[in-house]
């Protein structure tokens, strides 16, 4: 297992919410990709996080870009190094978008990005809403949670869509290497971060962020959270190299669902047969994602 | 040593490019600029031209790869039309906003509905509050100078900001006209290689763009506002700087025709110019004291040049090959601007060729000969639609 590299370029100093999960992933992923990189960010809570002008806690050159764009301005990136000579092994250019920044406004960008075979890494730090504009849903704001625009209400509004599955939907484009990684395993994570960085071509990242602001959980939850999340399943650790599936990491004993779930007030309208629905769509998930690695691995 | 080649608008602005030695293309193709696109991809694969390019999937990735390849330190390029440069519209704020100096190629095509591809100013002048430098350009080789012209101003440090090179649909853009493609050394010594003060750098990290409060944003547009001022001046000596070395003037802001002590001064934008200056030829044969003054540079707007050269005038006649709903051709309402307080003249405003309506020499004539009748009659109307379905018999006789 990767030691955590003791080298920090994130400061104190952040605008972050109390036991912000995208907090914990910036700081691994700098710690993983050091000091040779440059990192795009849309808007999103990390467009805030590092400080107002003319302050910033990250010691790394660092880009703002348009909502919609961090796929294409990794490109551009990456471009302009290319044709100064600057091998992409040298340099990491990375987009850490949120989930809205990826898998919703900027996945036109980010399928182009990818497509085109950018040598970068895109990724998406997830905490399954807009949460930098108040806890609206997003296309990775999983089935049953209550946002400010799936109020529950009296009409039982909460979100109806399963999760987006960006997984597969980058899978799918071919690229050689995704995986899922949490913050709630650093070492890991930093260890397959690092793994990304030395492939060559366009990896994706999917970083398991929770958010107590917008989840409604206790703030000193937030690395439990993320450690319930895999153990029930809700999100498995894997990888995907050259169309291969590994579950590097795998739950001893699964957890029920509804530990998960009950910590968090953003479910705590689910009545029993919901909670119940959402686990036989965890088991199904789970057992098809086993499926893939066996079938993969043959 | 320079050659002369019979190339398009577009292959004039793709060797506009090269020439410059851009060294990150990102476009995305929409007709009737796909010529540009496709004449760097040969260039560029049979090893003509050293650039990277990155073959986005809108135009609005073709601008944000532009602007992060900018702010990583390199001269980027990209081109487009209408449509495209709508989707644009929010990274053509930003590329100014970030004092970036990315240069682009414009073909000047109606916007739809209904769908249009032929020529029309409005999709060019519906961003002229972005921040961008716009030049409209009258035959092909003035669109391959202005793109190395542009590099040239853009990168400047008192400047620092994006161009718009535009030039009309067909009428430039698919119609072969002589062009002289300069000799790479004498463009490598007009124009330097781009080395900004600032871009991404891991051995000096800044952070681009972050959030500016109150207390900051304000000074922030100031500054964009103070390079705005100072490129009039900026514009006419790189003008004449690049006259003087590869001979051909493309006239700075405002290029005149026969304007010396004129009474009625016409004022045209785009390929119309060509055309119109033979109609200016023909009317002063038959006595009449008019003159023309091509609107080459639209941002910033020129507005001590148009109180100089309107002294003495008595009729200004202003063809508009765009409409803004609810307030009138953007050329005309932006001269009455320049010229309030400055001069007490009569300015007609003619909505032109729309759409790609063709203007024709006679119909070109007629306006001119309404605007010099003006000086008896007064101003008959502010704006006047030319060649209207309803109106063809007056225009076309």
């Amino acid at each position: 297992m990767a030691k955590i590299p003791e080298k920090e370029l994130m400061f104190q100093g952040t605008t972050a919410c109390p036991g912000c999960g995208a907090g914990n992933a910036m700081r691994y992923v700098l710690k993983a990709l050091g000091k040779n990189t440059i990192i795009n960010i849309p808007a999103c809570c990390w467009a805030v996080i590092p400080g107002v002008y003319p302050s910033r806690n990250l010691d790394i050159p660092l880009l703002y870009n348009a909502f919609e764009a961090t796929g294409a301005a990794s490109s551009g990136v990456r471009a302009a190094l290319n044709a100064k000579g600057i091998d992409p092994r040298e340099i990491t250019v990375a987009g850490f978008a949120g989930d809205g920044g990826t898998a919703d406004i900027g996945i036109q960008a980010l399928s182009g990005c990818v497509e085109r075979g950018t040598d970068t890494i895109q990724i998406m730090y997830d905490n399954e809403a807009y949460m930098n504009t108040g806890i609206q849903r997003s296309g990775e704001t999983p089935y049953g949670a209550w946002t400010t625009t799936t109020p529950v209400g009296s009409e039982k509004a909460w979100k109806k869509n399963p999760k987006k599955n960006m997984m597969e939907i980058m899978n799918a484009h071919g690229i050689p290497y995704t995986a899922t990684v949490s913050i709630a395993y650093p070492e890991i994570m930093i260890e397959k971060i690092q793994k990304a960085k030395d492939i060559p071509g366009p990896k994706f990242i999917h970083i398991y962020a929770p958010c107590p602001t917008g989840w409604r959980s206790d703030p000193s939850d937030t690395v439990k959270l993320a450690k319930l999340a895999f153990e029930t399943c809700v999100f498995p650790l894997y990888e995907i190299e050259n169309g291969v599936y590994n579950i590097y990491k795998k739950p001893k004993k699964k957890v029920p669902v509804r530990d998960y779930l009950k910590l968090q007030g953003r479910f705590r309208h689910l009545p029993t047969e919901e909670v119940e629905l959402i686990q036989e769509n965890v088991d199904r998930e789970w057992e098809l994602l086993q499926k893939k690695e066996k079938f993969t691995k043959e | 040593m320079s050659e002369m080649k019979i190339v398009s608008g577009n292959f004039a602005a793709a060797y506009g490019a090269k020439l410059s030695r851009v060294e990150v293309v990102a476009a995305y193709p929409i007709t009737p600029q796909t010529e540009v696109v496709e004449k760097i991809a040969e260039l560029v694969s049979n090893g003509e031209m050293d650039s990277e390019y990155v073959k986005v999937e809108s135009e609005h990735s073709a601008m944000a790869a532009c602007i992060a390849a900018s702010n990583a330190g390199a001269r980027a390029y990209t081109a487009s039309s209408a449509h495209g440069l709508a989707l644009m519209h929010e990274l053509l704020i930003w590329a100014s906003g970030a004092r970036l100096p990315v240069v682009m190629t414009n073909i000047n095509r109606a916007m739809g509905p209904p769908w249009s591809v032929w020529a029309d100013h409005h999709d060019t002048l519906a961003q002229k509050g972005t921040g961008q430098l716009q030049f409209f350009c009258e035959n092909n080789q003035e669109v391959l100078d202005s793109v190395i012209m542009a590099f040239k101003i853009c990168e400047d440090a008192d400047i620092m900001l994006p161009a718009m090179v535009v030039e009309d649909a067909f009428i430039l853009s698919h119609t072969k006209e002589p062009v002289e493609i300069y000799d790479q050394e004498l463009v490598d010594e007009f124009l330097p290689p781009y080395d900004p003060e600032y871009k991404l750098d891991v051995e000096r990290p800044f952070g681009f763009g972050s959030l500016g409060m109150p207390d900051w944003y304000m000074d922030f547009r100031y500054k964009i506002a103070e390079a705005f001022e100072k490129a009039p001046e900026k514009i006419e000596k790189v003008n004449k700087e690049f006259t003087e070395i590869f001979g051909n003037d493309n006239g700075g802001l405002i290029e005149e025709y026969k304007t010396d002590g004129v009474d009625v001064l016409i004022v045209t934008m785009g390929s119309i110019s060509s055309t119109s200056k033979d109609v200016i030829d023909e009317l002063r044969k038959e006595g009449h004291n008019v003159g023309l003054a091509r609107l080459r540079t639209f941002r910033p707007f020129p507005v001590e040049k148009f109180r100089e050269i309107t002294k003495g005038v008595n009729v200004v006649g202003v063809m508009d090959r765009s409409y803004t709903f609810g307030h009138g051709g953007d050329a005309a309402r932006e001269i009455k601007d320049a010229l309030y307080g400055h001069r007490d003249l009569i300015l007609k405003d003619y909505i032109v060729g729309l759409g790609g309506r063709d203007l024709t020499p006679k119909i070109l004539k007629n306006i001119m000969l309404d605007a010099i009748s003006l000086q008896d009659k007064g101003l008959d109307k502010e704006i006047e639609w030319v060649d209207l379905r309803i109106n063809q018999e007056r225009w076309r006789r």
